[in-house]
C-alpha cells in the first residue's frame, strides 16, 4: 500500500509538471455542509484539499446516505473526470470548512492529450490515489477489528 | 519476578466499549515489579484460566489496569468481574515500548482497535514530559465509534495532531472515515528522525509498518507490539514461538526490522 503522504501532488508530481497543474487552479473556500458533486453527475472538476475535511458519501435507497471515506488536507476529491464516462461515482460534501485547489476537469484533460508526459504523470499519479484508495477499501473489507484477541498480546 | 500469580484487588470496573471493560487493580499485599509500558501480565482469572494482557496504565503505587476484550472463557470471565473480585498476576514479562529511546524525537502512535490499550501507557508517559519530545501525535483506528475507547481522554490529550477514524459511522459520527493509513499522513511527523509506536490486528500493523518505512522511517524506529498465544510467559513452553522469536520472551514489542521478515511467512 502507497502511504497516503506521497500520493499529495507535491510529492507525486515532478515539479514542472506540478506546477503546470496547479496554474490551473483557483482557490476555493466551501462551508460545512457543501455539496461539491453528485453521484451521476458530470465529473467535470476536483479538489484537492488544502485545509478541512471532505466526505465521500453513496446514496443508498431508502437509507440515510451513509460516509464511505473522510478526505483531508493533501488529498484529490474526485477521480471520475479523468476517466471516461466522466461521471461521479459517488457524492461528496464539506464537513468542515475546506479551503481548496480547484480545478477544470476538461482543461486537465486537454492538456493530458496536448502533452503525452504531463498526461502520463497525471495519470500514475491519479492511478496511484485510485489503487492507495481500492486497498484501503478491500482492508476495511475483512473487518480488521472484528477479529482483535482479548487484550494486546494473546 | 514470580511464576506464583499474586493477588490483586479489583478496585474499579469501567466498561469501554460493548464487549471490553477497564480493571484498575490494586495488589492485596506486595505488588508486582514496575510494568514498564509495552510489557504484560499473566492474568488469572480464578476458575477460568489465564490468559496474557497488556497493561493499560501503570500507577506510581503498584496499581495498574488491564483493557480486556471479551472474546473467550477467561476474558469473558474477567469482564464479568466486579469491583471487590481478586484476580492473580503474574510479572512483569516482556519488553515495552522504550519510549525513551525516542527522546528529542518526534513520536507517532498508530493504534487500531483495542490495540490502543497497550498505547496508553507510553502516549501518557510522552505527554507528562513535552519537553523530552518532538511532537506528540496519535492515530486511532476502530470499527465503528462504539467499539472507540478512552474516547475522552484522545479529545482531552494536548497532542501535535489527534486523528480518529472508523470503518463503519454513525449517523452522529463526524470525524473521519477509513483506515488509519489514510490519516496518518496527516500528522506532524519527521520520517527521518520520529519513532512510530503501532499496535493493532496483525495486517493493520503490517499496512502501517510498510507505510512508515515506505515514507523513510527506519524500521528499527518502527516499534510494533506482535500477538500470539502465551502460556508460561518466560520463554521455555514455546506455544509463542514465531520463528526464531519467543514473543513472551523477545516481544511482544520489538522493532519492524525483526517482525516483518517473520510477518511475511503464512505459515507462521
Amino acid at each position: 500500500m502507497t502511504p497516503s503522504i506521497t500520493l499529495r501532488v507535491e510529492h507525486a508530481l515532478p515539479a514542472e509538471h506540478r506546477d503546470r497543474l496547479l496554474r490551473l487552479a483557483r482557490e476555493v473556500e466551501l462551508g460545512p455542509g457543501t455539496r461539491l458533486f453528485e453521484e451521476g453527475s458530470d465529473a467535470d472538476r476536483f479538489w484537492i484539499v488544502r485545509d478541512g475535511t471532505v466526505a465521500l458519501d453513496l446514496h443508498v435507497p431508502g437509507r440515510r446516505t451513509p460516509v464511505i471515506e473522510t478526505l483531508g488536507t493533501g488529498d484529490l476529491v474526485g477521480w471520475s473526470w479523468l476517466f471516461e464516462p466522466y461521471v461521479w461515482q459517488l457524492g461528496a460534501q464539506a464537513v468542515t470548512r475546506v479551503r481548496a485547489y480547484e480545478f477544470d476537469a476538461v482543461a486537465v484533460r486537454l492538456m493530458c492529450d496536448g502533452d503525452a508526459e504531463f498526461g502520463r504523470d497525471v495519470c500514475r499519479w491519479v492511478g496511484r490515489v485510485v489503487s492507495h484508495r481500492l486497498n484501503a477499501a478491500r482492508a476495511r473489507l475483512v473487518d480488521l477489528y472484528g477479529a482483535t484477541p482479548a487484550g494486546g498480546t494473546s | 519476578m514470580t511464576a506464583v500469580p499474586v493477588p490483586y484487588r479489583v478496585v474499579e470496573r469501567r466498561r469501554e466499549t460493548a464487549d471490553s471493560v477497564t480493571l484498575r487493580l490494586e495488589p492485596v499485599g506486595d505488588a508486582l515489579a514496575e510494568f514498564a509500558p509495552g510489557q504484560f501480565a499473566m492474568v488469572h482469572c480464578f476458575g477460568r484460566g489465564e490468559i496474557p494482557l497488556s497493561v493499560s496504565s501503570v500507577q506510581a503505587t503498584g496499581g495498574l489496569a488491564h483493557t480486556v476484550r471479551g472474546v473467550g472463557a477467561v476474558s469473558d470471565g474477567l469482564c464479568e468481574t466486579r469491583a471487590g473480585d481478586v484476580l492473580g498476576l503474574r510479572g512483569p514479562y516482556g519488553t515495552g515500548w522504550e519510549l525513551e529511546r525516542a527522546r528529542g524525537r518526534d513520536v507517532l502512535v498508530v493504534a487500531g482497535g483495542i490495540g490502543f490499550a497497550p498505547l496508553r501507557p507510553l502516549i501518557l508517559r510522552a505527554l507528562a514530559e513535552p519537553e523530552a519530545y518532538g511532537r506528540v501525535s496519535v492515530v486511532v483506528g476502530a470499527r465503528t465509534p462504539a467499539d472507540l475507547i478512552s474516547r475522552e481522554e484522545l479529545e482531552r490529550w494536548r497532542t501535535a495532531y489527534t486523528g480518529v477514524t472508523v470503518d463503519w459511522p454513525d449517523t452522529a459520527w463526524r470525524g473521519d472515515v477509513g483506515v488509519v493509513t489514510q490519516v496518518m499522513g496527516r500528522a506532524p511527523f519527521d520520517p527521518g528522525d520520529g519513532w512510530a509506536f503501532v499496535c493493532g490486528p496483525e495486517p493493520m500493523i503490517r499496512a502501517t509498518a510498510r507505510d512508515l518505512a515506505h515514507l523513510g522511517v527506519p524500521p528499527e524506529r518502527i516499534r510494533v507490539s506482535l500477538e500470539r498465544n502465551m502460556r508460561c510467559a518466560t520463554g521455555h513452553c514455546g506455544h509463542c514461538q514465531l520463528g526464531p522469536v519467543l514473543v513472551c520472551r523477545d516481544g511482544p514489542v520489538v522493532g519492524w526490522d525483526m517482525a516483518e521478515p517473520l510477518l511475511s511467512v503464512r505459515e507462521l
